[in-house]
């Protein structure tokens, strides 16, 4: 059994717009997938879905077992708490420290009212310290958000996602807005957790050099309809002008 | 000479959007006097005998707008009804600040139920927003009478409005993107305000707050002459008996407060941002 599988999924966004038309494909548990294609063919849609940020207009969703896409608000709840995510911003709380940020991953968990206070036991606390060691934050862990450097602020939010002791964590676009060496950190800790957590990883990159250098499997996405799916060995240079619409010369990666 | 003939119509082409520039100019200026002119003839008003008189009024009010022996006495009644006063404002502002703040949740991208119910939050808060406070003073007499609540509530609604509109804003503009991420961990509603909205935008809140308080002080002055409470209840009483001395003590009493009160808030925005 697959551990997520997409059936005909649709997406029209306010009546008009077609973000994603019959997408269909399913993620075996352990997979380092990578979503590549144009702005606007609805990768991030595609996340969105997964953990219903986005309602999906047509289609059914299957997360671990379960119809996520047909699911009440508290069903809702409990996939969520099994799916961490990373943002291309961080969207940490800034004015709070490093460790409160991370410690916002276990909040699904408690009952509402100690996630309202912020009371959280000795055991996740120190969850929380083994996680920011293993990526190298432990000295930052008092310090405000906002004092951190960008690459510093995606790890804390990959320690967030990790501290809900997720299944998946789905990565819109994680490296986006940093400069290549803490990119690289981020990507090796994403492929490090993928392999030694056995936690699943689907990322929506730009980069399709990374996304050929570190995926197990690559989805190309071009207006709402996938046109590759398969490992990255497979990627031919035509399939990938194919996917960004364009024709040789005219794509970033022509200039290597 | 076909260059030369381009550069020409070029340079015939900038004229021509400078004559309609001036003449556009004009036409304001002239059509401005005009209606100066009209409305001082309606309502039969001098402006050159209004500028004249400044000076003599200036004079007028250095002899007279001074506290003499017989004003200081009222010292101590004055400050009660200045201390009355900022703390109704202060009251006033905070309360309705809370209420704002649970309202404008309802209105928010992030938060709303539904965006029917966001447009409602949205149409209600322009409502008071829109009414001045002066005017909801003057319906809310009929209601109270001349009391401290028609100031209270004026005030109220007024800020109610205002700041419901501002948090709403705020709250989206600030949070947005954190509220996005701790619902994705599958953290209730109640825990992303508390954990999210409220560390991240609560800053920026009570500075606009702290806003709020200085301008209904200078507020409940002016309501408080049509409600009769307060300091502008005292500046009416003495205005009208004609006790310059005890109004020139009301007016810099006044002044007094509210740089005070924005030295205050000054000094509390640095702490907080």
């Amino acid at each position: 059994m697959a551990l997520l599988e997409f059936q005909g999924v649709c997406k029209i966004y306010n009546n008009t717009t077609k973000a994603l038309a019959d997408i269909a494909f399913s993620v075996d548990e352990g997979e380092f997938v990578s979503i590549i294609g144009p702005s606007g063919s609805g990768k991030s849609t595609i996340l969105r879905c997964i953990n219903r940020l986005v309602d999906a207009t047509q289609g059914t969703v299957i997360f671990d077992e379960s119809d996520i896409s047909h699911a009440s608000k508290k069903d809702i709840r409990e996939a969520r708490k099994k799916i961490g995510m990373i943002f291309q911003h961080y969207n940490l709380v800034d004015r709070l420290s490093v460790i409160e940020n991370v410690l916002h991953g276990r909040l699904g968990h408690k009952s509402t009212i100690s996630g309202m206070m912020g009371r959280y036991t000795e055991s996740e606390k120190e969850k929380a310290f083994q996680i920011l060691e293993k990526l190298g934050l432990v000295e930052q862990a008092y310090k405000r958000c906002d004092e951190l450097s960008g690459g510093q602020k995606q790890r804390v939010g990959i320690a967030r996602s990790i501290m809900q002791e997720p299944k998946l964590i789905l990565c819109d676009e994680p490296i986006a807005s940093l400069d290549p060496s803490s990119a690289k950190v981020i990507m090796d800790h994403l492929s490090n957790i993928n392999r030694n957590m056995k936690i699943t990883c689907i990322l929506n990159l730009h980069q399709v050099d990374v996304a050929l250098k570190y995926a197990s499997r690559i989805i190309g996405l071009t207006s709402g309809r996938i046109v590759y799916d398969g490992p990255p060995n497979h990627l031919t240079k035509n399939k990938i002008y194919e996917i960004y619409q364009s024709s040789e010369g005219e794509l970033i990666t022509d200039v290597w | 000479m076909f260059g030369n003939r381009t550069k020409t119509a070029k340079l015939n082409g900038r004229e021509s959007v400078f004559v309609k520039r001036k003449r556009t100019f004009t036409l304001i200026f002239v059509s401005f006097i005009a209606l100066f002119l009209l409305s001082s003839l309606i309502t039969d008003y001098n402006a050159i005998g209004g500028f004249l008189s400044l000076p003599k009024a200036f004079v007028w009010s250095i002899k007279n707008l001074v506290p003499n022996a017989t004003s200081w006495p009222r010292v101590p009644l004055i400050f009660d009804n200045l201390v009355e006063t900022a703390l109704l404002s202060v009251a006033v502002t905070v309360c309705s600040a809370v209420c704002a703040f649970f309202f404008s949740l309802l209105g928010t991208r992030t938060m709303r139920v539904n965006p029917v119910v966001g447009r409602a939050v949205r149409i209600i808060a322009a409502f008071f927003r829109n009414i001045p406070d002066i005017v909801w003073a003057l319906l809310l007499l009929f209601a109270f009478h001349q009391n401290i609540l028609s100031g209270f509530f004026a005030l109220f609604f007024a800020t109610f409005g205002l700041l419901t509109r501002t948090f709403i804003e705020t709250i989206d503009e600030i949070s947005a993107s954190c509220v996005e991420a701790l619902h994705a961990t599958g953290a209730t509603n109640l825990q992303v305000v508390s954990q999210g909205i409220i560390p991240s935008s609560m800053a920026t809140l009570i500075s606009w707050i702290l806003y709020m308080i200085e301008t209904n002080v200078r507020n409940a002055v002016l309501i408080g002459i049509l409600t009769g409470t307060g300091i502008g209840w005292l500046f009416d009483l003495f205005y009208k008996r004609g006790d310059w001395g005890a109004v020139s003590l009301v007016v810099l009493a006044v002044v007094i407060l509210i740089i005070v009160i924005e030295m205050i808030s000054t000094q509390i925005r640095k702490v907080i941002m």
